[in-house]
């Protein structure tokens, strides 16, 4: 088996591992985390492509390469901004839960008063 | 198996690893650290697949910068985290959710599995008209030349994150400084580190942005280990964030998108086609835009990483 397979391998891993973290953990950060897991499998994926399209004596075919650049960048200023939203949820309402149910009961201590 | 069959093993179970405990760790703010370890480790994965520019990207953004905003993040949470009695998912529904992602992670390893050996490749055409743009670097040639387009309104995206950033701020906040003030008296080990390093991390972040064009590297990279020295001289509070209405600021924010567009229509103007460079002239004309996006760069991603205001904003 080839590097580049078994670094895709991962990247599939990644994607599953992302996906359940996504799922089943309550908190948003750690949704956040997971969200970022996935992506990050994803441009793995994607990158075997580029190693797999090595020609005209280049390792990797660098059009792929630059897009997961670019991508990389992106999922930053994406998880920038939901943490933002996260940070600014707690600071307005004292907790962070996207539980509906928690949402129908009063805030267990003073805070809310942003 | 060779020496370098067996590290590769070795690290894809490392990465794998590293990953189940971001997502399986008891605590968010552990978790937050090993997503940075897991970053740093997937850059490796990246050398090994011969992308040393990704990998470069992936260890100053993914890893470095996005690691820095988390656990910044798991720190001013572990209140909710404390207050919180989530459930997550289990019985039932959660045997489904493992079922369900495993069944995806199958059908990809499966794509993964049956991909041919050689496949179809736009590196001929890259590596075809490379000279004509002056550049060593295929990748910065895809990123400032012949997509130039996409990063152009790439660079838009993280503006525009940026607002959305701020536009989080509360109403008396607005305009002003985000973070904490400059420390009377900063913490003399983290002030003593963003003193050594800062420096020494200005100078390889120009230095990535120059040899980008002829080697791995470029705006991306330079620019971002020049905002992780901004964002460690921030946190020693040897400095504090600007406010947010400056005039200056908000110049640099949008300066690498707009010298971009601008040089984008001067090709249309000179050159014969939108984001074509004249002949010849193309790699000053690269270089001028990239100098500008890593200055947008440099300074977008600390305030991104600083968050919306949290101050009134001085008059």
């Amino acid at each position: 088996m080839t590097s580049a397979t078994l670094a895709g391998l991962v990247g599939a891993a990644l994607v599953g591992l992302g996906l359940y973290g996504l799922i089943a953990n309550p908190q948003p950060l750690r949704k956040i985390l997971a969200f970022n897991l996935m992506g990050s499998g994803v441009f793995l994926v994607f990158g075997i492509v580029a190693r797999k399209g090595a020609a005209a004596g280049l390792q990797a075919d660098p059009v792929p390469q630059a897009m997961v650049i670019t991508g990389i960048v992106v999922a930053f200023a994406a998880s920038a901004l939901a943490v933002a939203l996260v940070l600014r949820l707690f600071e307005a309402a004292g907790r962070a839960t996207l539980d509906p149910d928690a949402w129908a009961k009063p805030p267990a201590d003073g805070a809310g008063a942003e | 198996m060779s020496i370098l069959q067996a590290l590769d093993v070795g690290l894809a179970f490392l990465v794998f690893a590293v990953a189940a405990w971001t997502i399986f760790a008891p605590g968010a703010f552990a978790a937050t650290v090993g997503y940075v370890v897991y970053g740093l480790l997937l850059s490796l994965v990246w050398i090994r697949l011969f992308a040393v520019d990704v990998a470069l990207t992936e260890a100053a953004i993914g890893s470095g910068v996005t690691g820095v905003l988390l656990i910044g993040a798991a720190a001013r949470l572990r209140a909710a985290e404390r207050a919180g009695h989530e459930e997550s998912v289990s019985g039932l529904s959660g045997v489904f959710a493992a079922v369900l992602c495993a069944l995806v992670a199958l059908a990809l390893a499966g794509v993964v599995l049956l991909l041919p050996d050689q496949g179809p490749s736009l590196a001929p055409q890259a590596m075809r008209k490379l000279p004509e743009t002056g550049l060593g670097n295929p990748v910065t040639a895809v990123l400032i030349a012949y997509r130039a387009f996409d990063t152009m309104l790439e660079k838009v995206v993280l503006v525009l994150a940026v607002v959305g950033v701020w536009s989080l701020a509360a109403d008396r906040y607005w305009g002003g400084a985000p973070g904490e003030a400059r420390a009377a008296s900063p913490e003399p080990t983290l002030a003593f580190l963003a003193q050594i390093l800062a420096p020494l991390g200005i100078l390889v972040g120009i230095h990535v942005f120059w040899v980008g064009a002829d080697e791995p590297g470029g705006a991306f990279q330079g620019g971002a280990i020049l905002a992780a020295m901004w964002i460690i001289v921030m946190m020693a509070r040897l400095t504090e964030a600007p406010q947010t209405n400056a005039f200056w600021l908000r110049l640099a924010l949008v300066a690498g998108p707009v010298v971009f567009l601008a040089a984008g229509l001067a090709g249309a103007i000179f050159a014969g086609g939108f984001f074509a460079y004249p002949p010849g002239f193309a790699k000053p004309a690269i270089l001028f835009i990239e100098a500008f996006m890593v200055l947008s760069i440099a300074v977008t991603l600390p305030m991104l990483v600083a968050g919306p205001p949290r101050r009134e904003p001085r008059q």
